[in-house]
């Protein structure tokens, strides 16, 4: 794993300051353990093999083979194997939930939510092939989300969502025969492929994982974005900051955490209610201030505007502030530690879902039949719980502001408006090498690396070099954090980005949400693709996703159907398949040679900007594009005017035919 | 966009829909819903309100709605720090500029404040409003024009329009700009002001004629008129593009693809100019400004640049003029239009947009031909080394001796060689002189033949035009038009009287040759018809089959010009067609015109027949001469010609039955023809033939006298022209049968048409 350099295991000052709080407490943070627990070499290379009793078996030096025989390369790979498995299961568990409270509130039999962009369902109903003519919201509501449910449990056939994705890429995949066929069928078969003895092929296995995954992008994934868009509203861009300064020293402070967006959505409700917040006023608050972490907190960012106080590795730093009444926790990525550490704190931990409880935690179990009253009452505990502050808080002053609210509907529309939105002038800008090409920073966190480091390395190299930006998950917390989702850091691009950052009004980096929202990315190189000039699918584009700081299974699946769907994908921190050189091979060239996307890993920040900007120009030249010059654009913008504006009224008249100033 | 523009544009659109709310309101309150609006001469409603939004507005009452829209299209202004994305909010606000714009015109022609009044303005050619004697300027392009304008539009000699608002920065800078695009024969449209100053003053003052036969169209002097420009552009698309209203995203797209327009900001750009640019980007036209603005330059709603600022003293040249120059140059290159200027050596300003222009008799240095003189014009092929190439001779005197206003005998004699040429495309070429001729400012041509008649202004003459400069213009032309089939092309130019005898009965004798060759070339004679898709740039399935004896719609392209330009550019858009099986000589059904259609049309249209109008009839792309159109209770058809503004026995008038002829759709009963399809014994002969004409415009009965003479000799049927009705006699049904019976017309003997 990647060592770490610096005197600080974060770059973020909001942590590094309450860090020396828990140091001088010897109070124990992932930051702490992470430490003194260094991983299981084994294990982290993907050499260590239990699925069965008669291990573990450890491949290492002179053992080649476990006790059955297996080889490095089928042990690699079926580990591999199993945590995209685990990962895919998260989103489209994910997903499954979002359908079931569709279903709920198309019958009407789920108060509070309601179908808050019907265009959406609409649209969602065509690529689902069901005619929507002449049918309520709430009838087309539950067939949609019937539909979804079907997804799931399909055992032939082919995912419906497949028909979105370019005719040639859906041949691709037909001919390697890894369509997927149903969500959760294809998740058993990994399951039952890498138990002992059966499938023991590691190209084999590493296929059908490409199989699974595509049925997390283009099933579990991309049915959660949509439902949720449905249900809760497709972005469109707003303002907002973020990190631990968005905290309020005098309001309740409650921090929705996790990943779903249906309880978050009530909990924003509620937090808003008249009654709830004359009962914090009654608590001696000035009001109810509600914040984020993960991607519950994007699901909220991107629609209401609540901001983000921080991502993954700030969850337990939130506690330490003093000032969180109630930490509101849904699925995935809630570190157990946060029970024991609320212990030193006032702070509620609040368990919300039956899947995910913690041993010591409250649990106020969600039920989105009648969301609003559960969400009340998780916002009532939380302001009773105002009372209990300790006197000292240690609320960092620092935040980033931001805008974020990007869905590739607004994309499509902010290219062009209302009546002519495309994907046109995004093209066009590659073509010409105004933007050399695009990147996708997704991911997490990573207590083995330095915190925010390589994600903020890789963002600003890559704009500084005109690559455009998309950022997702913990990934778009730590751009935020630091004024990179703010549209003046187009002054931090290079020209060409800087002209169109200009044109449209755009950040250089754009958040297209939580990390179920990849599948966004999923449907805009698509689009970018069919709309010309670029190539016939996604791997002809310029384009690469990068994972710096991945820790999730979650981040392997996505990482997956991004290679079957054509991408160059790079991960930092390590591989998890560093042990078998065949497996390391194979995902790299040998999926390049059959998808056209490769899953490569590297330690080192700098090399996954100098791979990724290799192979945009790569791509550029095989497109036979421009080649791209880094001074080639940057001509127009409004610094004329600025410069104009600034003389005196009769020099400007004058100087309206002629100004001699050189640009910039 | 950029944020300066941005704000600029959505604070100019906010402005300007609120004060079409209150002009509607006002409006509304002093007249009432029910009054009526609309544009003059035009079936498209208000034609960009159609075209986006698909609402036919004809009353003041239709308009509320729309600014419902309009303002449903304005968003907030972006934020001075941590802003929004603007472009696609921008956009909107253009869009609603157009809207707001349209309905203030609309309310401003109830009110009789458009055409805008400016006495003592004369326009050479311009949309007529019989209530406005004192002059005014020409507001909104009728539909009559813009058809006439079409062929040139769709076959790219007209490359697309360029819309002028403001006010240049010199009267000679106006000048210069005008010329310059007159020379590439792009139209120009003319609005705005910049405090109270237009370059429609500009223009005036250095007495530079403007209206449609100049190509200069003064829409009037605010910036709100430049919605004309656009209602132009939308039209356009539901004309030639087989669009309809309220599909504006088509309409666009058309438009940014097929219509090389672009806009000209001169002087200061203020806050409603910016809205006005953000409508013309999503049309996909680029705005160019002679002052500083901040620029667009990454395209995508625009094909290549979306704002281009030229401050006019910062561009690199040796005076304003050049400078002038460089602008046009640079607003053509930012369109992305292919223009290709033929360069022809001549001292005065050469293009299409001078073929309108007419030399007064005041005006005139020498003329020759006309009452008093004789002029001809004569083509003929020659061997190759026969031909000296580029060679102008003048054979007799000049006319440097004759006085002021004065008149003499001229002949063209024009030889040309080639390994391509043929003699059946000598008069092919001949007819083109007048197009060549005309081109050059300050010089008319007229007529043909040996009845040709050309006169040389004084200031052409002042600038050094003389008869040699006639030879320099053809070489160039028929070189840079037709060399793929000239090769060699000499002038000479006679005035000695003996010489010109001498090839004025050469000629003679050649023009009868041609005559009874043409009489010869019958549909039974030939066995390749040609196929005419010239126009599918602008009508994508429109095919027009070209026959000896029938000509196409636009009365451009005969059989023969068809052929020459096969030779011209064998993969261009006339190829021959084989006739095939014959399946009905009197229909007019040929296998191969079928297959062809089919296929060129793709599948719209799956079976065309020559000579009905009733059964399969040919359709149209919307540039035709005339409309042939079913009159059922008249056992009969009438012949609306173009020109013809008046209501006719259909109910319709000429602009709204255009449109369902046109765009490639076939509709039974009713045709877009040429003209001169009239004259051909092929003329819907398999319904009955020209004895079906019950009514036609008097303008055609006018024009075409002496070719239906001929006619009507054919059909046995001297006194026929005179049953037929036109508009001075009726204009409905009920007055046509009247007449019919009073006149004893023969249709109503005839068999039933269906």
């Amino acid at each position: 794993m990647a060592d770490k350099s610096q005197a600080f295991p974060t770059v973020d000052p909001t942590i590094i300051e309450l860090l020396t709080i828990t140091e001088e407490d010897n109070i124990s943070t992932a930051f702490s353990r992470a430490a003194s627990i260094k991983p299981c070499p084994i294990g982290a290379d993907g050499a260590c093999c239990k699925v069965c009793g008669m291990g573990p078996c450890r491949l290492v030096g002179k053992t080649t083979r476990g006790v059955c025989g297996a080889t490095l390369g089928t042990v690699a790979a079926r580990n591999l194997a199993r945590m995209i498995a685990a990962g895919g299961s998260a989103h489209s568990d994910h997903g499954r939930d979002l359908a079931f409270t569709l279903i709920a509130v198309g019958k009407g039999e789920a108060k509070g939510y309601e179908v808050k962009d019907s265009a959406k369902l609409r649209e969602v109903a065509g690529h689902m092939g069901i005619p929507a003519g002449g049918k309520t919201t709430g009838q087309l509501a539950v067939e949609v989300g019937e539909m979804a449910l079907q997804q799931f449990g399909q055992q032939s056939g082919e995912l419906v969502y497949v028909g979105r994705a370019t005719t040639k890429r859906q041949e691709t995949w037909r001919k390697l025969g890894i369509v997927p066929r149903g969500i959760d069928r294809e998740i058993v078969e990994i399951m039952h492929r890498t138990h002992t003895g059966v499938d023991m092929d590691y190209e084999n296995i590493l296929d059908h994982a490409m199989r699974m995954a595509l049925g997390d992008g283009w099933g579990g994934s991309m049915l959660a974005t949509d439902i949720s868009d449905i249900l809760f509203g497709t972005p469109a861009p707003l303002q907002s900051m973020a990190n631990l300064g968005v905290l309020k020293d005098d309001e309740v402070n409650i921090i929705v955490h996790g990943h779903e967006p249906t309880l978050s959505e009530m909990i924003v409700v509620a937090s808003q209610d008249p009654e709830m917040v004359a009962l914090a006023k009654a608590q001696g608050a000035k009001g109810i201030n509600l914040a984020g972490i993960c991607c519950t907190s994007n699901e909220v960012l991107m629609r209401h505007g609540i901001p983000p106080a921080g991502n993954y590795l700030s969850q337990e730093m939130a506690i330490v502030t003093g000032a969180v009444e109630a930490m509101v926790v849904d699925v995935q990525c809630i570190m157990q530690a946060l029970v024991e550490l609320s212990e030193s704190y006032h702070t509620s931990v609040i368990t919300t879902s039956h899947k995910a409880k913690i041993r010591g935690a409250v649990h106020i179990p969600f039920d989105e039949h009648d969301a609003l009253i559960s969400a009340k009452n998780i916002v009532r505990r939380a302001i009773e719980n105002y009372p209990n502050r300790g006197k000292t808080l240690k609320i960092p002053s620092d935040t980033g502001q931001l805008v974020a609210g990007f869905s590739h509907e607004y994309l499509n529309y902010m290219l062009g408006g209302e009546l002519r939105g495309s994907f046109r002038p995004l093209n066009d800008a590659i073509i010409q090498g105004r933007i050399r090409g695009a990147a996708g920073v997704v991911g997490c966190n990573n207590a083995q690396v330095t915190h925010d480091d390589a994600t903020l390395n890789i963002i600003r190299e890559l704009i500084a070099n005109d690559v455009l930006v998309v950022v997702t998950g913990c990934a778009a917390h730590a751009a935020a954090k630091y004024g990179y989702l703010a549209p003046e850091m187009m002054e931090n691009a290079g020209k060409g980005l800087k002209e169109v950052c200009e044109a449209v009004g755009i950040p250089p980096v754009v958040h297209l949400g939580s990390c179920v929202d990849n599948s966004r990315i999923l449907t805009v190189l698509t689009q970018m693709s069919t709309e010309g000039g670029l190539g016939q699918d996604i791997d002809d584009l310029p384009a690469v996703g990068i994972c710096p700081e991945w820790m999730s299974e979650k981040a392997l699946s996505i990482g997956t159907y991004c290679v079957a769907s054509g991408a160059y994908v790079l991960f930092g921190v390590g591989s998890p398949v560093e042990a078998s050189e065949e497996v390391t091979q194979y995902i790299s060239a040998g999926w390049e040679s059959k998808v056209g996307g490769k899953l490569e890993f590297y330690k080192d920040w700098r090399d996954i900007v100098a791979k990724s900007l290799e192979h945009m120009d790569k791509k550029r030249a095989a497109l036979k594009l421009a080649e791209y010059d880094a001074g080639r654009y940057g001509a127009s913008g409004d610094w004329r005017m600025v410069e104009l504006e600034k003389l005196p009224l009769e020099e400007k008249m004058s100087a309206l035919y002629g100004l001699p100033v050189a640009a910039p | 966009m950029s944020k300066y523009i941005a704000t600029r544009a959505i604070r100019g659109a906010t402005g300007l829909v609120g004060e079409a709310e209150r002009m509607l309101s006002q409006a509304i309150a002093d007249k009432g819903p029910e009054t009526p609006v609309q544009f003059p001469n035009t079936a498209y409603y208000l034609p960009t309100i159609l075209g986006l939004t698909g609402r036919e507005v004809s009353t003041l009452g239709d308009l509320v709605p729309l600014m419902e829209r309009a303002r449903s299209l304005l968003h907030p202004v972006p934020a001075s720090q941590l802003w929004k994305p603007y472009l696609g909010e921008t956009l909107d606000a253009g869009v609603g500029t157009l809207l707001a714009a349209e309905t203030i015109e609309a309310v401003r022609f109830v009110n009789g404040e458009q055409p805008e009044r400016w006495p003592g303005f004369e326009m050479g050619g311009g949309t007529d409003y019989p209530h406005l004697k004192d002059g005014h300027l020409n507001g909104p392009i009728d539909d009559i024009q813009l058809r006439s304008w079409g062929i040139q539009l769709v076959d790219g000699r007209m490359p697309g329009f360029a819309a002028i608002v403001g006010c240049a920065k010199s009267n000679e800078v106006a000048v210069e700009l005008v010329r310059q695009l007159q020379q590439r024969n792009i139209l120009i449209f003319l609005s705005g002001n910049v405090n109270g100053r237009s370059i429609i003053h500009q223009l005036q003052e250095e007495g530079v004629e403007m209206g449609y036969d100049t190509y200069i169209v003064p829409f009037g002097t605010d910036t709100i008129s430049a919605i004309y420009a656009l209602g132009f552009a939308t039209r356009s698309a539901l004309t030639f593009g087989g669009m309809k209203g309220g599909m504006p995203r088509e309409i666009f797209l058309y438009n940014k693809f097929r219509v090389f327009a672009f806009v000209l900001a001169l002087g200061e750009v203020d806050d409603l100019k910016y809205a006005a640019a953000a409508g013309a980007i999503s049309y996909g036209f680029p705005v160019i400004a002679d002052t500083v603005i901040p620029e667009i330059r990454p395209s995508g709603v625009t094909q290549y640049e979306h704002v281009i600022s030229m401050p006019f003293d910062e561009i690199q040249a040796e005076n304003d003029l050049e400078r002038a120059k460089k602008m046009v140059q640079k607003a053509i290159e930012v369109r992305g239009v292919k223009i290709r200027v033929t360069e022809v050596p001549i001292p005065v300003p050469y293009g299409s947009a001078f073929e309108g222009e007419v030399v007064r008799k005041n005006d005139m240095r020498v003329e020759f031909g006309g009452k008093h003189t004789r002029a001809f014009e004569y083509l003929y092929m020659a061997d190759s080394d026969q031909v000296e190439d580029g060679k102008v001779s003048i054979v007799g005197p000049t006319f440097a001796d004759l006085p002021e206003q004065g008149a003499m005998d001229m002949g063209i004699v024009i030889k040309v060689a080639g390994r391509k040429m043929q003699t059946d495309f000598e008069p092919v070429l001949e007819r083109q002189v007048h197009y060549f001729i005309n081109g050059a400012s300050g010089i008319q041509h007229i007529g043909q033949r040996d009845i040709a008649w050309i006169r040389i202004s004084k200031a052409a003459a002042d600038r050094g035009f003389n008869l040699e400069h006639f030879g320099k213009i053809l070489i160039a032309r028929f070189h840079a038009d037709f060399g793929a089939i000239v090769d060699k092309v000499e002038v000479t130019i006679y005035t000695d009287p003996d010489k010109l005898k001498f090839w004025l009965e050469k000629a003679r004798t050649a023009y009868d040759f041609r005559n009874r060759r043409l009489a010869d070339l019958t549909d039974e004679a030939v066995t390749e018809f040609y196929s005419c898709t010239l126009c599918q740039s602008f009508a994508p399935n429109h095919v027009c089959v070209v026959t000896p004896q029938r000509l196409g719609l636009c009365g451009a392209y005969n059989w023969l010009d068809c052929k020459a330009s096969f030779q011209i550019n064998p993969t261009g858009p006339n190829q021959p067609i084989n006739k095939g099986t014959t399946i009905d000589p009197v229909k007019g059904y040929w296998s191969g015109p079928i297959e062809f259609t089919r296929q060129a049309s793709h599948g719209f249209v799956q079976d065309v027949s020559l000579y009905s109008i009733m059964e399969n009839p040919m359709t149209a792309c919307g540039c035709f001469e005339c409309i042939v159109m079913l009159i059922p209770e008249a056992n009969g058809v009438m012949v609306v010609s173009r020109e013809d503004p008046s209501m006719t026995p259909a109910g319709m008038t000429f602009s709204t039955l255009a449109g369902m002829a046109g765009g490639g759709l076939q509709t039974p009963g009713v045709m877009g023809v040429g003209k001169y399809y009239l004259t051909s014994p092929k003329f819907i002969s398999a319904d009955g033939g020209f004895k079906r004409v019950v009514w036609m415009s008097s303008i055609l009965k006018q024009t075409m006298a002496d070719e239906f003479v001929q006619v009507l000799e054919r059909e046995e049927a001297p006194g026929f022209l005179d049953q037929v009705a036109d508009e001075t006699i009726c204009t409905d049904v009920d007055g046509l049968l009247t007449h019919m019976t009073e006149v004893g017309h023969p249709a109503l003997e005839m068999d039933p048409m269906f």
